[in-house]
């Protein structure tokens, strides 16, 4: 079943403009928030156990402690450049709860002391910006933002930025270069941005929905957040779920939920007289569980780390037994070459290569030897760059080929898929 | 030659000092430029910015080559993105993508005679829950059908 925290009152048209936001609960918290030491709220948060709900899960508290103890500016960036595929929550929380993001972001930028933030938000969500630049106009009007705000003698400043269409400024320090009006190319770390991030100043960065969950967190408390979930995985989360599945869209659940759960339950199961082939269960960097390993999988960072694979941005990703999955890997590897900001050699050459020999498979002139090329050049690309795109390229090409290499070997043999029976050019042109 | 207009030139200055560095403007301003150059950017227009916003053309340019948003050359009245990622793929978003090109005889990343259009496949916009999708211009049109996408697309004058 769904646990409603962030998404309790998502249905109402009016929790979208400040009136209605107030009227369901909005910025109390923010004014509770204004009378705590900033301190106690950074220990309310690392008591929480809330992780980044980004993608790499990385506790929020832990991350906030990391900026020095000074009086040095700092910024606090969120992170709105949704673009993994397969994901599509943000979207929905800044179209429909504008305000509980400002109002998340308000406190965490009290607690650690920033008088600037700025939404990044991936320039193709051109109604999500206007939706929060309305809202972040409404906020100073209301004396949330700017100076003194709500007598408690503290100023903030929040803008909404827009990117302009690539991939990789969704990683950290890639949305930094961006923000900074450069190409937004990952930044080698350490130092990591907590201690040297936009212009060099201190900078947190945190996913839209780990900053909206703060709000509960000081609502209700951290124990109390604590009650959904696991132990080492608190709170609920947003999953996007997508592909062949009756129902698609997302589901708020405790984090532990079971996966096939929220494929039958919430999902309403596969279309008729479809099978379950595979899920990718964390965007489309996390490697593939087959249908078997559906079953045993809950979606909690611990036991999807421990099926080798990850919960990443929570986008649950179904396929069916109609399905190649020769095909779909060839979807991947061509984004991944796509979006490889050219910066590393072996990401640059490596996602190209991946693409080619892919494609050389879909187009009937594979040789077996490809298949062990294909592992040889992923296994390559691994812990060998900047940042992390280059591991993202590489585990679904690892994950697709171990679990279903079958499909490559047939396809390579017989130069045409074992499920549609005809080659890519026959399935797409 | 291109010009930016009086209005252009007003906003991007309001740009260079919203942000704590100049350089954070330039996204904004080639933004406003490829809206006034019919949608596209090319060279003339990184040279306009440049002048307006006292930046060298090498750091206007390489952000404008950076970003897909940015168009290379000439597109359509409408530009029409239909995202061909893996969400939308397994909803046979590349077989609708075919079709419309089909439809309205045109190849990828081309104008059609008439000027309309532009037809590209574009990785994951955001919309997997709603797939097939495609973005006309500023605008987002979820879980088409071949027949749904078409009827829109004949609509747009």
């Amino acid at each position: 079943m769904e646990t409603k925290l962030l998404t309790e009152f998502y249905h109402l048209e009016e929790f979208k403009g400040l009136e209605g936001y107030k009227k369901n609960g909005g910025y109390a918290e923010l004014a509770k928030a204004l009378k705590m030491q900033p301190q106690q709220i950074i220990d309310e948060v690392k008591a929480s156990g809330l992780r980044g709900r980004g993608g790499a899960g990385f506790p929020t508290g832990t991350k906030w402690s990391f900026l020095p103890k000074n009086n040095e500016p700092r910024y606090l960036l969120c992170n709105a450049d949704e673009g993994e595929p397969g994901t599509f929550k943000d979207r929905l929380m800044m179209e429909r709860a504008p305000h509980q993001l400002i109002e998340g972001m308000i406190i965490s930028a009290f607690a650690i002391g920033s008088k600037k933030s700025y939404i990044y938000v991936r320039g193709e969500y051109h109604y999500p910006i206007s939706v929060l630049r309305q809202a972040v106009k409404e906020a100073y009007d209301a004396g949330f933002l700017g100076k003194n705000i709500l007598g408690s003698g503290f100023d903030h400043d929040m803008d909404v930025y827009s990117g302009a269409g690539a991939y990789i400024c969704g990683e950290e320090t890639g949305m930094i270069s961006s923000l900074e009006g450069l190409k937004g190319q990952p930044k080698l770390k350490p130092p990591f941005p907590a201690v040297q991030g936009y212009l060099r100043k201190p900078t947190i960065v945190n996913n839209v929905e780990t900053l909206a969950a703060v709000k509960y967190i000081i609502r209700d408390g951290a124990q109390a957040y604590r009650k959904h979930g696991t132990e080492k995985s608190p709170g609920t989360k947003l999953f996007s779920l997508s592909g062949n599945v009756m129902k698609p869209g997302n589901y708020e659940v405790p984090l532990g939920y079971p996966l096939i759960d929220l494929i039958n339950k919430e999902g309403g199961g596969m279309k008729a007289g479809r099978k379950l082939k595979a899920v990718i269960p964390g965007g489309s960097s996390a490697p593939v569980l087959t249908a078997a390993e559906v079953e045993k999988a809950n979606l909690d960072y611990e036991c999807l780390g421990g099926m080798g694979t990850m919960l990443g941005s929570g986008a649950v990703i179904v396929i069916d037994d109609s399905q190649c999955m020769v095909d779909m890997l060839g979807v991947l590897t061509h984004f991944y070459h796509h979006e490889s900001c050219g910066q590393c050699t072996p990401c640059r050459e490596g996602t190209g290569w991946l693409n080619k020999i892919l494609h050389s498979i879909l187009e009937g002139k594979g040789r077996l030897q490809d298949i062990e090329l294909l592992e040889k050049v992923a296994d390559n690309m691994k812990g060998k760059t900047i940042c992390a795109l280059s591991d993202a390229a590489a585990l679904p090409v690892l994950s697709f080929v171990s679990k279903f290499r079958e499909e490559f070997e047939f396809y390579v043999r017989e130069g045409r898929s074992k499920v549609k029976g005809t080659t890519y050019a026959e399935m797409h042109h | 030659m291109f010009k930016i207009s009086e209005d252009g030139i007003k906003k991007i200055k309001q740009e260079l000092s919203r942000y704590e560095v100049k350089e954070s403007a330039i996204i904004p301003s080639l933004y406003l430029a490829q809206k006034e150059n019919n949608g596209w950017i090319n060279t003339e227009v990184i040279c306009a910015l440049a002048e307006v916003m006292g930046l060298p053309e090498s750091k206007i340019n390489e952000v404008f080559k950076f970003y897909t948003m940015f168009n290379q050359k000439p597109v359509g009245k409408y530009h029409v993105q239909v995202c061909t990622n893996i969400s939308c793929a397994l909803n046979n978003s590349r077989e609708l993508a075919n079709h419309i090109c089909n439809e309205l005889k045109v190849r990828f990343d081309e104008v059609s005679p008439d000027g309309r259009f532009t037809i590209s496949k574009v990785e994951c916009l955001g919309s997997c829950g709603t797939a097939p999708m495609m973005q006309v211009n500023d605008r987002y049109y979820e879980n088409l059908t071949s027949e749904s996408a078409m009827n829109l697309l004949r609509g747009m004058k």
